[in-house]
C-alpha cells in the first residue's frame, strides 16, 4: 500500500517539476549560507583549539614579566630551584611564522607535540639539528634552519613548535624566556614568587583562549547572518511545501475515499519530504563547503589582522559540520511541513477537493495579531529585558514579528494606492497587486529578511569600522611607537628621543584584579595627546586636570559595566589605595577591564614596573630621522618600532577582507531571496491566467500586462524594502546595544549610512526586476491559444 | 457590413485536422446570429477569430471594416477594446475589482466611460445593490448580468457570447438571455452567439449549423 501511495505522491513532484525544484533549491541554499558560516567559525574554532592544546594556553598558570619584558634564565633556574614546576616558554616570530620553543623535559602533560615517555622521538626533538613540529604549509613557509621539519596536522596554524634551545638560537635570543607554564601539582614547599622573583607576576588561567573570547563577536554575527539565510531559505521551502499539499488535496481525498488511512497517509508524506529534505541538506552541505572555501581565506586574513588570530585558510571537512548541516535541512523541512501536515490530519474526508485558491489570504487576522503581538514583545525586551538570551529572543520576536507584519502592511499600502488610482489599467492593476499578495508573500518575507539581515549588518559592520578607525586614530595617535628589550635601551631610547621629538609617552602596565576582575592598569603621563584625542563615553567635570593630579582614574567600558564602576565609584589599585572613577572610555574588541591612572600616581603603585614601551610625538615629516637616529644611536631594530600610518593601513585593509566576506554574504542572501521570488513568480504564473486571460481579451496587450508584471514586482519588491530598512535598523541597534554588550560587555555606537542603504536598495530592485523577468517575458510570449484556453476550460 | 468572413480556415498546432474550413459568413449591423454545434464543432474558435482574440491561418475576416488578418497583437487588442465586446460561458470578471469597477472596465479601457450608462445598465441587470461586491460574492446568473453590462457598457458594434448561459440553469438562462438580447438590440450592435441549446438559437434572427468544421 505504501509503495501505491508513494508512487501517487511523487506523481505530483513529476508533473511539477518546478516547484520540486523550488523545494530543493530553497533549502540547499538557505542550508549552504548557514553550512558555510558554520564551516569558518568550526575552522577557526579548530585552529584556536589547537593554539590552546599545543602551546597551553588557557590552560595553565603562567608566570610573566610585570613589565612585559623578557624572563632571564638565570630567574627561571632560581625559581625551579625554590620548587616551582614551571616549564619555559619562548615565542617571536620568524619569517612570519609564530615560533614556539617549549622544553619537553618540564612541560606540563599535554603541552607541546613530544613528551616525556611519549609516543614522538623525544631525543631527535632535543638533539641538534632538533625538529620542527608544524603544519605542511607552515613549514614551508619557514626558512632553512638545518632542523628536520615534521609535519603536524594538530599543530595551530602558522604556528612552529620546537625546543626553546633551538628556538633562542632562530630567534636570537639567547638566555631569554618569555613566560613559563606552572605545572598543576606544585610542591607545598616551594618559597612565595614575590620573594624569589619580585619581578615576575602570576597570572590565573582564563576559561577560553584570549584568542576565542576575542574573535566570539566576529563570529557570532557571521553565525546571525547564516541564521538568517537559513530562515530565508525556509520561507522558499515552506512556499514550496504549501503550495504542494495544496495542490493535492484532491489527490488526498481520493486517496483516503479508496481507502488508504490517514496516519499511513500522513506517514508517507513526512517520509516523502524528509527524504527530499535529505536530498536537499546534502546539496546544501556541498554547496556550503563550496561557499566556506571561497570566504575562508578572507575571513581568516580578517581574523588574523583585527585578533592576531592565526586561521588555518584551508577547509577540513568535519563529520560534526557535514551531519549538523544535513540535521538543520531536515529538522528546517521539519518545521516547514508541520502545518500543512497537521492541517492534512484535521482535513475532513469529504473536504472540498478543490485546491482553495493558494493565493488566498492565509489566515490574515491571525498573522496581523502575532505580529503585534511579537513586535510588542520585542519592544517589551528592549525596555525592560536583560541578559544574552533575552537579547536573542528579542532578535527573533523582531525578525518574525516584521516578517508577519509585511503582508497586512503591504495590503494596506496596496489598497491605498488603488483609492488614488486613476485610469481603468491603473485601478486593476493595484487591485490585482493586492490579490497576489497572499501568493507572494512567503517570497517577499524572504526578501524583506535578507534585505533585513543586509541592512542590520552592513549597518554594523560599518558602524564597527567607523569606531574602530575612530578609536585608532585616539589611541595610535603617537607617530612613532617604540619597544625597548631591557631598561637599559629604554634610557637609550628617552635619551635619543627626547630633542628629536615633541613627546616621549611611555606606556606603563601591570596586570592586577579589580573587583575580582583581571585588569590591566595603565600609567599615562598628563599630555594634549590623551586630553585631544580621547573620547569619553562618560566624564566627569575637568576629568583630565583631575587625572593628572592623580585625584582619579579612568576606566574602559567593559570595566564600567561588569563590575558597575560608573563615575565617582572607587576602583582599588593597590592596597589601601582607591581612586574614584572619573571617565569611562570605549576600549573595542579588548575582553578585559582596564584601568588608566597618572603616570606618577603608577610609578609610586608599582616602583617595580618600568617602561619599556613608548609612543613618540613627532612632527610631520621627521619620522624617518627619529628611526634613523633610535636605530643607529640606542641600537633599536626596525621590527621594535611601529608607525602609525602603516598601523592605520593594516587595519584598514584588514576591514576591506572584512567587508568582502559581508558583501560576499549579502549579495547570496539577496540572491536566495531572488530565487525565491522566481519560484513564486513562475509558479504564480500558471495559477493567474484565469486572473490575466480577461484583461487580455478585453483589450491589454501580452506585452503590456508582461511589463506590468514587471512593474509589479518591483513595486512590491520597492515596498518591502520600505519596511525592511526600519526592521534592518532595529536589528543593528539590538545587535550593537543588546547583544553586543550583553555578550562582550562594549557598546559600539551606531551610525546610518545612507548611501549604503540606497545601493542595497537599488540591488534588491534588480533582483526583484530579475527575478520576474523571465515569467513577464514568458507571459509576453504566450500563445493566445494558451490563454484561450482560460474560456474554453471548465474550472 | 459589420461582419464579413471569407473561405476562413484554422488549424491547432499538432492536431490532424484542420478545426474550421472555408468559413465564409456576413453579419450587418443590428443582425443576430446562432452558430450551433456539438462540441469540438469549431464554435469557440470561429467566435475567438471574430473578437480578434485568435488568428486564422487563411481567409479573410473582417469586421466594421477593419481587414483583421494584417493586424499585430496591438492592432487586435485595439480592436478588442474598442469595437467588439465577448461574453464568455465562464463569466471571467475580474476578481480583484467589484462589480462597479468591473462594468466600468472595458468602457474605460475604450475612453467610453458614461457613468451614466453603467448606472442604467446595472439598474436594468439588476446588479443596484450589488455594484460594491465582488465577483466571489455573486451567483453564477449575477456574475453573468455583469460580464453583459461590462461588454455593452463600452457600445461595441458587435458582441460575441461564447454559450453565455450554459452554466446557468433554464429558469435564469432566459432572463439572462433576453435581457442580453434585449439591450444588445438597443445598441444596435451585431451579435453572434455560440450556443448548443436549438431553443435559444430559434429564437434569433439567423441560425448556422458547424459540423466538423464547416457551416451547414
Amino acid at each position: 500500500m505504501t509503495r501505491a501511495i508513494l508512487a501517487a505522491l511523487l506523481g505530483h513532484w513529476r508533473r511539477n517539476p518546478l516547484q520540486l525544484i523550488t523545494f530543493l533549491a530553497g533549502l540547499a541554499l538557505g542550508t549552504a549560507l548557514w553550512s558555510g558560516v558554520q564551516a569558518i567559525n568550526a575552522e577557526a574554532r579548530a585552529s584556536y583549539d589547537a593554539a590552546e592544546a599545543t602551546l597551553g594556553e588557557g590552560l595553565f598558570t603562567q608566570i610573566s614579566a610585570t613589565d612585559g619584558g623578557a624572563i632571564a634564565q638565570q630567574t627561571y633556574i632560581a625559581l625551579r630551584r625554590a620548587g616551582w614546576a614551571v616549564s619555559p616558554v619562548v615565542e617571536g616570530e620568524l619569517a612570519g611564522v609564530r615560533i614556539v620553543g617549549i622544553d619537553p623535559l618540564t612541560a606540563p602533560r599535554g603541552v607541546g607535540p613530544v613528551q616525556v615517555g611519549g609516543a614522538a622521538d623525544l631525543a631527535a626533538f632535543l638533539i641538534a639539528p632538533g625538529q620542527i613540529f608544524a603544519t605542511a604549509q607552515t613549514l614551508a613557509n619557514l626558512p632553512d634552519t638545518g632542523a628536520t621539519g615534521v609535519i603536524s596536522p594538530d599543530v595551530a596554524p602558522n604556528t612552529a613548535i620546537m625546543d626553546i634551545g633551538l628556538a633562542q638560537r632562530l630567534l636570537d635570543r639567547a638566555g631569554q624566556i618569555d613566560r613559563l607554564l606552572v605545572a598543576p601539582q606544585q610542591p607545598l614547599t616551594r618559597r612565595p614568587l614575590a620573594e624569589v622573583a619580585p619581578g615576575l607576576v602570576e597570572t590565573a588561567p582564563q576559561q577560553g583562549s584570549d584568542v576565542a573570547r576575542l574573535t566570539d563577536s566576529f563570529h557570532m554575527n557571521l553565525t546571525a547572518f547564516g541564521a538568517l539565510s537559513f530562515v530565508v531559505g525556509l520561507f522558499i521551502v515552506h512556499g514550496a511545501i504549501g503550495l504542494a499539499f495544496e495542490q493535492r488535496r484532491p489527490m488526498v481525498r481520493t486517496l483516503r475515499a479508496l481507502g488508504v488511512p490517514l496516519g499511513r497517509l500522513i506517514g508517507v508524506m513526512a517520509g516523502e519530504l524528509l527524504a527530499l529534505g535529505l536530498v536537499a541538506g546534502l546539496l546544501g552541505v556541498a554547496l556550503g563547503y563550496g561557499v566556506a572555501a571561497a570566504l575562508l581565506p578572507d575571513v581568516a586574513a580578517t581574523l588574523s589582522g583585527l585578533y592576531g588570530a592565526d586561521v588555518s585558510g584551508q577547509l577540513t571537512l568535519r563529520p560534526a559540520w557535514w551531519l549538523s548541516g544535513l540535521a538543520i535541512a531536515v529538522g528546517g523541512t521539519a518545521v516547514a511541513a508541520a502545518g500543512s501536515l497537521w492541517s492534512l490530519s484535521r482535513m475532513p474526508l469529504l473536504a472540498s477537493a478543490q485546491p482553495r485558491a493558494w493565493a488566498s489570504a492565509r489566515g490574515g487576522a491571525g498573522m496581523t495579531t502575532l505580529s503585534a503581538g511579537l513586535l510588542m514583545l520585542a519592544g517589551a525586551i528592549a525596555v525592560w529585558g536583560q541578559g544574552l538570551v533575552a537579547g536573542f529572543v528579542m532578535l527573533g520576536a523582531l525578525l518574525v514579528g516584521g516578517a508577519l507584519a509585511l503582508p497586512p502592511l503591504l495590503t494596506l499600502g496596496l489598497r491605498l494606492a488603488a483609492a488614488r488610482a486613476r485610469g481603468p489599467v491603473a485601478q486593476w492593476f493595484w487591485a490585482d497587486t493586492r490579490q497576489q499578495v497572499p501568493g507572494l508573500s512567503l517570497a517577499l518575507m524572504a526578501l524583506l529578511l535578507a534585505m533585513t539581515a543586509n541592512v542590520g549588518v552592513s549597518t554594523m559592520v560599518s558602524s564597527f569600522r567607523l569606531t574602530f578607525t575612530g578609536f585608532l586614530d585616539q589611541r595610535l595617535a603617537s607617530e612613532l611607537y617604540v619597544s625597548a628589550t631591557d631598561t637599559t635601551q629604554a634610557a637609550a631610547i628617552v635619551a635619543v628621543a627626547g630633542p628629536r621629538t615633541d613627546a616621549v609617552l611611555p606606556i606603563l602596565s601591570v596586570d592586577a584584579l579589580v573587583q575580582g576582575q583581571p585588569v590591566q592598569i595603565y600609567g599615562a603621563r598628563d599630555h594634549a595627546t590623551y586630553r585631544d584625542n580621547w573620547l569619553l563615553l562618560r566624564a566627569a567635570p575637568g576629568v583630565w586636570d583631575a587625572l593628572a593630579r592623580g585625584e582619579g582614574v579612568l576606566v574602559n567600558e567593559q570595566l564600567y559595566r561588569r563590575a558597575g564602576r560608573d563615575l565617582g565609584t572607587l576602583v582599588r589599585i593597590g592596597p589601601g589605595r582607591d581612586l574614584p572613577v572619573l571617565g569611562v572610555y570605549g576600549d573595542y574588541g579588548n575582553p578585559v577591564g582596564q584601568v588608566i591612572v597618572n603616570d606618577r600616581v603608577f610609578a609610586v603603585q608599582f616602583p617595580q614596573v618600568t617602561a619599556l614601551r613608548f609612543g613618540l610625538r613627532i612632527a610631520a615629516g621627521q619620522a624617518d630621522a627619529v628611526r634613523s637616529a633610535l636605530r643607529d644611536q640606542a641600537g633599536v631594530a626596525d621590527s621594535a618600532m611601529i608607525d602609525q600610518a602603516a598601523i592605520k593601513a593594516l587595519s584598514l585593509s584588514v576591514f576591506d577582507r572584512t567587508f568582502t566576506v559581508t558583501t560576499a554574504l549579502n549579495i547570496l542572501t539577496l540572491a536566495v531571496a531572488g530565487f525565491a521570488i522566481l519560484m513564486s513568480l513562475l509558479t504564480l504564473a500558471a495559477m493567474r491566467l484565469p486572473q490575466v486571460a480577461p484583461v487580455w481579451a478585453l483589450g491589454l496587450t501580452r506585452g503590456r500586462l508582461a511589463v506590468l508584471d514587471l512593474v509589479r514586482a518591483v513595486v512590491l519588491a520597492a515596498l518591502t524594502g520600505a519596511l525592511a530598512l526600519p526592521l534592518g535598523l532595529a536589528l543593528a541597534w539590538a545587535l550593537l546595544a543588546v547583544v553586543n554588550v550583553e555578550a562582550f560587555g562594549w557598546r559600539l555606537p551606531m551610525y546610518l549610512f545612507p548611501l549604503d542603504y540606497l545601493r542595497l536598495g537599488v540591488l534588491a530592485l534588480l533582483a526583484a526586476a530579475l527575478a520576474a523577468l523571465w515569467p513577464a517575458w514568458r507571459l509576453s510570449r504566450m500563445p493566445p491559444a494558451q490563454l484561450l484556453g482560460v474560456f474554453r476550460h471548465e474550472r | 457590413m459589420l461582419l464579413n468572413l471569407r473561405d476562413v480556415t484554422k488549424t491547432y498546432p499538432g492536431a490532424d485536422a484542420p478545426v474550421l474550413q472555408g468559413i465564409s459568413l456576413d453579419l450587418d449591423a443590428g443582425g443576430m446570429l446562432a452558430l450551433t454545434g456539438e462540441s469540438g464543432s469549431g464554435k469557440s474558435t470561429l467566435l475567438h477569430l471574430m473578437g480578434g482574440l485568435d488568428t486564422a491561418d487563411s481567409g479573410v475576416v473582417a469586421v466594421a471594416g477593419t481587414d483583421l488578418t494584417p493586424l499585430d497583437d496591438r492592432g487586435r487588442a485595439a480592436l478588442r477594446r474598442g469595437t467588439v465586446g465577448v461574453i464568455f460561458q465562464q463569466f471571467n470578471l475580474i476578481p480583484s475589482l467589484n462589480v462597479a469597477a468591473n462594468i466600468a472596465f472595458q468602457a474605460r479601457l475604450a475612453g467610453r466611460h458614461d457613468p451614466d450608462r453603467a448606472q442604467a445598465l446595472a439598474v436594468r441587470l439588476g446588479l443596484a445593490d450589488h455594484l460594491g461586491k465582488y465577483p466571489e460574492q455573486l451567483s453564477g446568473g449575477q456574475q453573468q448580468r455583469v460580464a453583459i453590462a461590462r461588454t455593452l457598457a463600452p457600445h461595441p458594434r458587435l458582441v460575441l457570447a461564447d454559450e453565455p448561459t450554459g452554466n446557468l440553469d433554464e429558469g435564469t438562462a432566459d432572463v439572462v438571455f433576453d435581457l442580453m438580447c434585449e439591450l444588445v438590440a438597443e445598441t444596435g450592435a451585431g451579435l453572434i452567439l455560440v450556443t448548443h441549446s436549438l431553443r435559444l438559437a430559434g429564437r434569433l434572427d439567423r441560425r448556422l449549423h458547424l459540423r466538423a468544421g464547416q457551416l451547414t
